[in-house]
């Protein structure tokens, strides 16, 4: 193994910040979850590397990104169980209409 | 004597009930009501009368603090008086002035619930009268100087209730507010002078400034405090007390300040005998006499002012008193000259012994005047209510209509013209001798004033009782029993309460003395007051046109006096044309343009601000996002390379 | 440094795959395709897990992201009515704001990480081995120290509560149903 941590690093981070964009940029909610999808996924990669590259003999990163695949599955579930329910009461899921939180 | 405070409380209950509950009584059952309540005043005011001059022990008269509240607590350690205490002080001239409130009021709840049957705000009348004669009571016996300050404010908020009692009626509205107004102007020297002198003395309480050291001739704190301290030339003590007596000097109407007083006869007449003439209008002197030591020993040149101003008052009234033609007017500018006459004996009073002469005659020509004041004033109700108006020209020949109020009438005619043997001569001549021992000019001007208080009341007494019978359309009937009742126990009172031994009991420094009649002064105000007499009979007793060519012989003071000196046209010039053409304009302008326009800025770059941020809360997440994410990295940057 | 080793060649074609699809799905106008897209990135990123000798991560990343998921988004996009044809554009003035953003974020981070200068642990050059299976067991099914069991827990029961959640959010209202 003879890649550098950076290029796993600058690979993270532009992944974490392409997932932020699409967060702002995205007018439906799916999308958006997509774009947190991606985002939970960059900071897995650094897990993983670091615990790779720097502590190989353990396991905490590894465990970590075991986790967070958990609780990204979970909640990815329970948010497009919302999803589908602002729909059902709204007939549309763009972001900019659902503001009844606002007032 | 703890059960003092009930003097207190029973008129503010009696306020609180017929106030709040009125509306749901029978105005019949409110007046009884509230004249129940006074009745067992009355009662008190009587048994502490009897408790503190008839059981005393020899020697001087002691003040006695019933009680005595904290209130307000602004003491520290370099001003441990100075608090706002509520209480009562007994002491001669206030137990005096409980048995004047008292009576006087009594029987004008009785008198009140024959004139004012009938009319709309029955109940709220008889409530106003019972906050007036709280006030009243808590004035005279305040101990301290704010206490008084509170009750005097009272006062005046029930004086102007009662004045426009007929709010319907403009006039009666105006006269309420120029009687407030004008009152309210002179307070506040009042409030200006209890500051000055608190503020140097530390201290409300009347029994610490007027504790006199009778060895070095001084008003122990005020002098060791104000003493010698100048401002703008003139003693800072002069000033104090000449504001407070200024406050006094609105009140009681004097000159400057009269203007109010004869307005303030749009009221109810029985409102007017309570406290217009009676009990209100003496605040003022109360008030000298409650602060006279302070007055004779620190301030001797403000007596002197106090009685020159007294003594011009009391003239000019009397002459205004002759050319009016409604009876009340003359009324009022009586009142106006005899407290004046009071304001004159205690600017002409010493201090100790005979020589306090004037502080006697002064409290004893209050009470013997509010007698026979309060009589000539119910009187008057009386007439009017009989004939329906106020003017002299629709009355006349009313002793064939009305026995009762005649002979009470001239009682108190003569009373109040000083013949022998009714109280208003023992009173008067007190005075005149009082002011013939300190000043002979006074004492001419005082005398001359006598002769025009006879003639003018007399002018009125004829003018009602004889002079030729005007076409009634009613017949004039007497008044029913609950209002000659009254006049009937006051005039007992007129005639008798000359004989009391005022001497005895009022004193400025609380010792009794004696005092014996001067012969010749008594004789020489006696004839006086003849000569006035004859006068009016000789012009009013029958209908003829000698006053006319009286009149128009100078026809220009005859005019000038009728019209009041235009007196009220002064003021009005000033306040209208100079104060609010002049003075006021230019603030009015500097007020909204300057200050409205630097709170329009405000308001203004307020509303714009948050108009162009109110965006920032748009409840769209994204926008919430991105700014987070700019934070965060702003943070980091920050925390990483700073 | 050899760079056309097979490592290099694997580890670029993952990292060219996993940025020019972030960037497709989250830039696609079509909400279908976007999934698709970031179904490829998570494989690829499953692909990047095996290069790290991470076997086991691997395969969950693969049953759950790529076949759980990516199949859930699917289902969300093909139940809401219409929008699996529906496009949307995204105005100009957006996509500058989340630029800036982004790109802001990209400089700070990079700046710092390659200022970092991390000490790396020399054995992982020399040996890349897969985790054992039984180590990972270990780790998660005790209680000691550098073990997992309480997390393990706690994400179950969290399993359990979304499931049940997901149940009670997504049904109809019994008012609906009759």
């Amino acid at each position: 193994m003879n890649i550098p941590v950076e290029y796993f690093l600058v690979l993270s981070t532009l992944l974490f910040f392409i997932g932020v964009y699409g967060f702002i940029v995205r007018k439906n909610l799916i999308g958006i979850l997509m774009s947190i999808e991606l985002v939970l996924n960059a900071v897995n990669i650094n897990f993983v590397v670091f615990n790779r590259f720097l502590f190989p003999d353990k396991l905490e990163g590894f465990i970590y990104g075991l986790f967070v695949i958990i609780v990204a599955a979970a909640e990815t579930a329970v948010a497009i169980a919302i999803i589908i329910n602002v729909y059902r009461n709204m007939k549309n899921i763009d972001v900019n209409s659902i503001k009844e939180l606002k007032n | 004597m703890d059960y003092t405070i009930l003097l207190l409380a029973i008129p503010f209950l009696m306020f609180l009930i017929i106030g709040l509950l009125g509306y749901k009584m029978t105005p019949k059952f409110s007046g009884l009501l509230g004249s129940a309540g006074l009745a067992v005043v009355t009662a008190l005011a009587y048994y502490t009368a009897y408790r503190y001059f008839l059981q005393a022990a020899e020697g001087a008269w002691e003040t006695i603090t019933a009680f005595n509240y904290t209130w307000l607590d602004l003491s520290n350690a370099n001003r441990p008086d100075l608090m706002i205490q509520i209480g009562m002080l007994l002491d001669p001239i206030s137990v005096m002035m409980l048995v004047v409130i008292t009576t006087v009021s009594m029987m004008v709840h009785i008198y009140s619930m024959g004139y004012m049957h009938g009319e709309e705000g029955f109940q709220r009348y008889y409530a106003v009268l019972s906050l007036f004669t709280f006030a009243m009571l808590g004035l005279v016996v305040a101990t301290n100087i704010f206490q008084m300050y509170i009750f005097w404010e009272l006062v005046g908020v029930s004086s102007f209730l009662l004045i426009s009692f007929y709010f319907k009626k403009p006039s009666a509205v105006r006269a309420a507010k120029k009687a407030f107004i004008v009152t309210r102007f002179a307070d506040m020297f009042f409030l200006i002078g209890i500051l000055i002198l608190s503020y140097y003395t530390k201290t409300f309480d009347f029994l610490k400034l007027t504790a006199v050291d009778a060895e070095t001739q001084q008003a122990t704190l005020v002098f060791s405090t104000m003493g010698g301290k100048m401002f703008m030339g003139m003693s800072v003590t002069s000033i104090a007390l000449l504001l407070i007596f200024l406050g006094g000097a609105g009140k009681s109407a004097m000159f400057p300040f009269h203007i109010w007083l004869p307005d303030a006869m749009e009221g109810p007449t029985p409102a007017s005998a309570l406290i217009h003439a009676a009990t209100m209008v003496v605040a003022g002197v109360f008030l000298v006499a409650r602060l006279f030591p302070v007055y004779y020993f620190e301030a001797p040149e403000v007596l002197h002012i106090i009685a020159y101003i007294g003594a011009f008052t009391s003239l000019f009234a009397a002459i205004i008193a002759c050319t009016q033609t409604d009876i009340k007017r003359v009324l009022a500018f009586s009142t106006i000259s005899q407290i004046a006459y009071m304001m004159v004996a205690l600017g002409v009073s010493g201090y100790e012994g005979h020589d306090g002469l004037g502080f006697t005659a002064s409290m004893w020509h209050l009470f013997t005047h509010a007698m026979f004041k309060a009589t000539l004033f119910m009187a008057a109700g009386c007439i009017i209510h009989a004939v329906h108006s106020n003017e002299m020209d629709a009355m006349g020949g009313l002793r064939h209509h009305m026995k009762k109020t005649y002979y009470t009438f001239a009682i108190a005619c003569f009373a109040i013209a000083g013949i022998f043997p009714l109280s208003g001569f023992f009173s008067k001549d007190e005075i005149l001798v009082a002011a013939f021992e300190a000043d002979k000019i006074l004492y001419w001007c005082q005398t001359f004033v006598a002769g025009l208080t006879a003639f003018y009341m007399f002018r009125l007494f004829f003018r009602i009782f004889f002079y030729d019978e005007p076409n009634y359309e009613h017949t004039p009937h007497e008044a029913p029993a609950n209002m000659w009742v009254p006049l009937a126990i006051l005039s007992v009172f007129t005639i008798f309460s000359g004989w009391f031994p005022f001497s005895k009991w009022i004193s400025a420094n609380l010792i009794g003395y004696e005092i014996h009649t001067v012969w010749p002064i008594a004789i020489g105000s006696t004839v006086v007051a003849l000569i006035g007499i004859g006068t009016a009979y000789f012009l009013y007793y029958k209908k003829n046109d000698i006053p006319d060519r009286i009149a128009n012989s100078c026809k220009r003071f005859y005019t000038w006096a009728s019209h009041r000196f235009y007196i009220d046209e002064v003021y009005l010039f000033i306040t209208n044309k100079i104060i609010f053409g002049g003075i006021c304009a230019a603030i009015a302008w500097f007020d909204r343009h300057i200050i409205d326009g630097f709170m329009d800025l405000l308001g203004w770059t307020t509303n714009t601000v948050s108009e162009e941020t109110k965006e920032i809360q748009s409840g769209s997440v994204q926008q919430y996002a991105w700014v987070f994410i700019m934070g965060v990295i702003t943070i980091v940057t920050l925390a990483l390379y700073l | 440094m050899d760079l056309f080793s097979a490592n290099n060649i694997i580890f670029f074609l993952l990292a060219t795959i996993i940025l020019v699809f972030g960037f497709l799905s989250v830039t696609t106008t079509k909400i279908l395709r976007a999934a698709t897209y970031l179904f490829f990135v998570l494989f690829a990123i499953a692909g990047l897990y095996l290069f790290l000798s991470y076997e086991f991560l691997a395969a969950v990343q693969l049953s759950v992201y790529a076949g759980g998921i990516v199949v859930l988004f699917v289902f969300a996009i093909l139940l809401v009515k219409n929008l699996g044809e529906e496009t949307e554009k995204v105005s100009f003035q957006k996509k500058l704001v989340g630029g800036i953003a982004a790109f802001a974020g990209v400089v700070v981070t990079l700046i710092t990480a390659f200022n970092y200068g991390f000490i790396l642990n020399e054995t992982a050059d020399e040996a890349v081995e897969s985790v054992n299976m039984q180590a990972v067991g270990n780790a998660l099914m005790g209680v000691e120290k550098y073990q997992y069991l309480l997390p393990f827990e706690a994400s179950s029961i969290l399993l359990l509560a979304c499931i049940i959640g997901s149940v009670v959010v997504a049904q109809k209202n019994k008012e609906e149903k009759r």
